[in-house]
C-alpha cells in the first residue's frame, strides 16, 4: 500500500463517487448548523419539496446573533437578529432536527466550541459547517471545513459535499515553547510566515513536538486559523490527549463501540514517507508573543516590535499596509507596546474555552483591570460558563473588572450589541482583524488570552512576559 | 440558477489585494434570511460614509462603472468568511464575473452555486484586463464560457482555465442537489457499508 497521510486516510473512508475529472462525492458524518448561513438553505429545501436526509448527523445552534447579556432569557430586542434565531428554531422543529441547543440551553454556545464539548466530533469524521471555522474540529483528527449556503441544502439534501481533493500540506513546528508563549502565537506566527494566501488550496496538517505538546484546546486554537492562512482545514493526527478529552463525553461512542473506535482512530497518522505538497517548518524557540498590527491575519509581528513601515513591502501589500495602517490610526516607527487600547475582548471559538479563561484568571492573579477601560469575557458555551463559575473563576475574574456574559460569538463579528464604536482600539482573542469586523470604524489587535489579560491591565499591548 | 454562457459588459477594476468577505458585504447585511437585496450592501464601508452617502471616489460609485458586470481584482480575493452573501450581493449588484490573480476556496465554490463565474489568470494577463477596464464605461469586456476566453475591448484575447464539471454546470444552471440525488443509490450503499465498519459515528 501507498503511504498515505492523514488526510489521504479521512478522505478515502468517505468517498461515496469520484468522477474522471475528480469531482467528488463526499460522505459527511456531522453536519453543524448556525443560525446566519441556514435560513436560505432550508428555505430551498422547503421550495424544492425535500428533507433533511439525516437529521440525526444535523447539530444545530444560534450563536452569532444571540445577545450575551443576562436579561436575553426575555427575548432579542433586535427584530432582525429575533427573526433569524427563531427562524432556526422553526426549521429545527419542521425539518425534524434531532440535536438543537436552542438560546436558552445551558449547552448552548459557539456551534464549534459545542460540537467538540458535546462529543459530536470525533477522529476520523468529515465535519461541515457553514462557517469557516468549522478548521477548529480539526484538532481532533477529523476532516473539518466551512461551506457556503448552497453547500449547507446539499448537506441536508444528501449527507454528502460536491467536493475535490485538496492538496496536502505539512507544518511542522519543532521544539519546546518558551514561556508566556502560547497556541495562539503558534497559529498566528504560522500565518505571518506563510501569508493569508499561504495555504490555498491545501489540507494543513500540524505536526511536530510543540503541536504535540498542546492541550486539545490549544490545538483546537491552532486548527480554528487554519482558515486564516488560507487552507481549506487544519488537521492534526489523534494521540492519547484526543482520546482522553473525548472519553465520556455525551454523544462519544460507549462500551464496545468505543473500543471499535479507539482500535481505528489509532490508525489515523500520516504514514512513513507519506507526500506533502507543501511543507512549512518552524522552531517553536524562534516563538515570541505576538499581536497583529493591521487589517489582515498576516500582519503579525511580536511584540516587542514596532509598527512597520508600508515601503518596506513589496507588490500590492504596499498600498494594503498604507490602507491598514490609516485605518488602524498607527505611526510606521511607533512601538506596539506604546500602543494604547480601549476595550478586551477575551471569548470567541478560537479563545473562549475553559483553558483560555483560567489562563486570564491566572495572570490577572491580584492584578485589576485598569481603570476606564471597557474590558470582556464570553464564554464559548454555557458549560464552559458554568464550569469557570463552579471553579470560582468567574467571580475573580468580575472582581478584577471583567464583565461576565453570557455564551455567544458576540464581539468576534458584532452581529449582536456587543460592538466597537469608530475609532475604539480593542485587544481580541478573535481571529479576525478586519476592518469593520468588530464594529463600524473598530480597530482590531489579535493576541492569545495572556496577552489580552497583560494588556488589560496596563491600558496598552504589553509583553505578557514582563507581568508574569 | 441563471446559466452562464457569454457576457459583455463594462469591467470595474479594484486592484486591491485580499478583498476580504467582511469588505464585500459586512455583518449587519448578514441578518437576512433571503438570498436577494444584498446589492445595496455591497462593498459598503468603501462605498458610502458613516452619514450613508456615497464616497465619489470609490470605482462602483463612478458613472462608468455603476452598471459593471465584471469585476478586475488583487490576489486573494473573497477571503474570510464562508458566508454565501458574498456571491449573493455581488449578484444582486449585477457582477456576474469576476476576474483575480487567486481566489480564496469558499469564496471560489460560493461563486459556481450562484451563477458567477470567477476567473483565475496569471498576475500579468490580470493587469492586462485591470488597463482595459480603467478605460472607463466604453471597454466592454466579453467572457465566453463555451471558448475559455476573454476578449477585452482592443481585441486582446487571453484563455482560461476551468474545472470541466464546474462549467457544465454553469453553462446550464444546473441544480447540483438534483444531480446528486441521482446517486441516491452510492449514497445509500455508502451508509449501509459505513454502519458497518464505523458504527459509532
Ligand atoms: S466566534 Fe467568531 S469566528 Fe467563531 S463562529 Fe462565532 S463569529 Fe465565527
Amino acid at each position: 500500500m501507498p503511504a498515505k497521510t492523514l488526510y489521504d486516510k479521512i478522505w478515502d473512508a468517505h468517498l461515496v463517487h469520484e468522477a474522471e475529472d475528480g469531482t467528488a462525492l463526499l460522505y459527511i458524518d456531522r453536519h453543524l448548523v448556525h443560525e446566519v448561513t441556514s435560513p436560505q438553505a432550508f428555505e430551498g429545501l422547503r421550495m424544492a419539496g425535500r428533507k433533511v436526509r439525516a437529521p440525526e448527523r444535523t447539530i444545530a445552534v444560534p450563536d452569532h446573533n444571540v445577545p450575551t447579556s443576562a436579561d436575553r432569557a426575555q427575548g432579542i430586542e433586535n427584530p432582525e437578529s429575533r427573526l433569524q434565531v427563531e427562524t432556526l428554531d422553526r426549521n429545527a422543529r419542521e425539518f425534524g432536527l434531532m440535536h438543537y441547543y436552542e438560546m436558552n440551553d445551558i449547552r448552548q454556545g459557539i456551534v464549534h466550541i459545542v460540537g467538540p464539548e458535546q462529543g459530536w466530533t470525533l477522529p476520523g469524521m468529515t465535519v461541515v459547517c457553514g462557517d469557516s471555522h468549522t478548521a477548529t474540529h480539526g484538532a481532533f483528527g477529523a476532516l473539518a471545513h466551512g461551506i457556503g449556503t448552497s453547500e449547507v441544502e446539499h448537506v441536508l439534501a444528501t449527507q454528502t459535499l460536491i467536493t475535490r481533493k485538496s492538496k496536502n500540506m505539512k507544518v511542522e513546528v519543532t521544539g519546546t515553547l518558551p514561556p508566556g508563549v502560547t497556541a495562539k502565537d503558534i497559529t498566528l506566527s504560522v500565518i505571518g510566515a506563510t501569508g493569508t494566501a499561504g495555504g490555498t488550496g491545501h489540507v494543513i496538517e500540524y505536526c511536530g513536538e510543540a503541536i504535540r505538546s498542546l492541550s486539545m484546546e490549544g490545538r483546537m486554537t491552532v486548527c480554528n486559523m487554519a482558515i486564516e492562512g488560507g487552507a481549506r482545514a487544519g488537521l492534526i493526527a489523534p494521540d492519547e490527549k484526543t482520546f482522553a478529552y473525548v472519553m465520556g463525553r455525551p454523544h462519544a461512542p460507549k462500551g464496545a463501540q468505543w473500543e471499535a473506535a479507539l482500535a481505528w482512530w489509532k490508525t489515523l497518522f500520516s504514514d512513513e514517507g507519506a507526500h506533502f505538497d507543501k511543507v512549512v517548518t518552524l522552531r517553536a524557540e524562534d516563538i515570541a508573543p505576538v499581536v497583529t498590527w493591521g487589517t489582515s491575519p498576516e500582519d503579525v509581528l511580536p511584540i516587542t516590535g514596532t509598527v512597520p513601515d508600508p515601503d518596506s513591502f513589496s507588490g500590492g501589500k504596499v498600498e494594503a499596509a498604507r490602507r491598514s495602517l490609516d485605518y488602524m490610526g498607527l505611526t510606521p516607527g511607533t512601538r506596539l507596546q506604546d500602543v494604547a487600547i480601549d476595550t478586551v475582548f477575551i471569548g470567541s471559538c478560537t479563545n473562549g474555552r475553559i483553558e483560555d479563561l483560567r489562563e486570564v484568571a491566572r495572570i490577572m492573579e491580584g492584578r485589576r483591570v485598569k481603570d476606564g477601560l471597557r474590558a470582556m469575557i464570553v464564554p464559548g458555551s454555557g458549560l464552559v460558563r458554568a464550569q469557570a463559575e463552579e471553579e470560582g473563576i468567574a467571580q475573580k475574574l468580575q472582581e478584577a473588572g471583567f464583565e461576565w456574559r453570557m455564551a455567544g460569538c458576540s464581539m468576534c463579528l458584532g452581529m449582536n450589541p456587543d460592538q466597537l464604536k469608530p475609532g475604539e482600539r480593542c485587544a481580541s482573542t478573535s481571529n479576525r482583524n478586519f476592518e469593520g469586523r468588530q464594529g463600524r470604524g473598530g480597530r482590531t489587535h489579535l493576541m492569545s488570552p495572556a496577552m489580552a489579560a497583560a494588556a488589560a491591565i496596563t491600558g496598552r499591548l504589553t509583553d505578557v512576559r514582563e507581568l508574569a | 440558477m441563471q446559466p452562464f454562457t457569454t457576457l459583455t459588459g463594462v469591467a470595474a477594476p479594484l486592484p486591491q489585494v485580499n478583498v476580504d468577505t467582511d469588505m464585500i458585504i459586512p455583518k449587519q447585511y448578514l441578518k437576512t434570511i433571503e438570498r436577494t437585496g444584498l446589492g445595496k450592501g455591497l462593498f459598503d464601508e468603501m462605498r458610502y460614509d458613516e452619514e450613508g452617502n456615497e464616497r465619489p471616489d470609490f470605482v462602483l460609485n463612478q458613472p462608468a462603472y455603476r452598471n459593471a458586470e465584471v469585476l478586475v481584482a488583487g490576489e486573494n480575493f473573497g477571503c474570510g468568511s464562508s458566508r454565501e452573501h458574498a456571491p449573493w450581493a455581488l449578484l444582486d449588484f449585477g457582477i456576474r464575473c469576476v476576474i483575480a490573480p487567486s481566489f480564496a476556496d469558499i469564496f471560489f465554490n460560493n461563486c459556481f452555486k450562484n451563477g458567477i463565474l470567477p476567473i483565475v489568470l496569471p498576475q500579468e494577463q490580470v493587469d492586462i484586463v485591470m488597463e482595459d477596464a480603467r478605460r472607463g464605461a466604453n471597454a466592454r469586456v466579453t467572457v465566453d464560457l463555451e471558448a475559455q476566453t476573454i476578449t477585452t475591448s482592443d481585441g486582446t484575447v487571453i484563455s482560461f482555465e476551468v474545472e470541466p464539471f464546474r462549467k457544465h454546470c454553469l453553462l446550464n444552471g444546473l441544480d447540483d442537489i438534483g444531480l446528486s440525488l441521482q446517486k441516491a443509490a452510492a449514497i445509500d450503499a455508502f451508509e449501509a457499508q459505513a454502519a458497518t465498519a464505523r458504527p459509532w459515528v
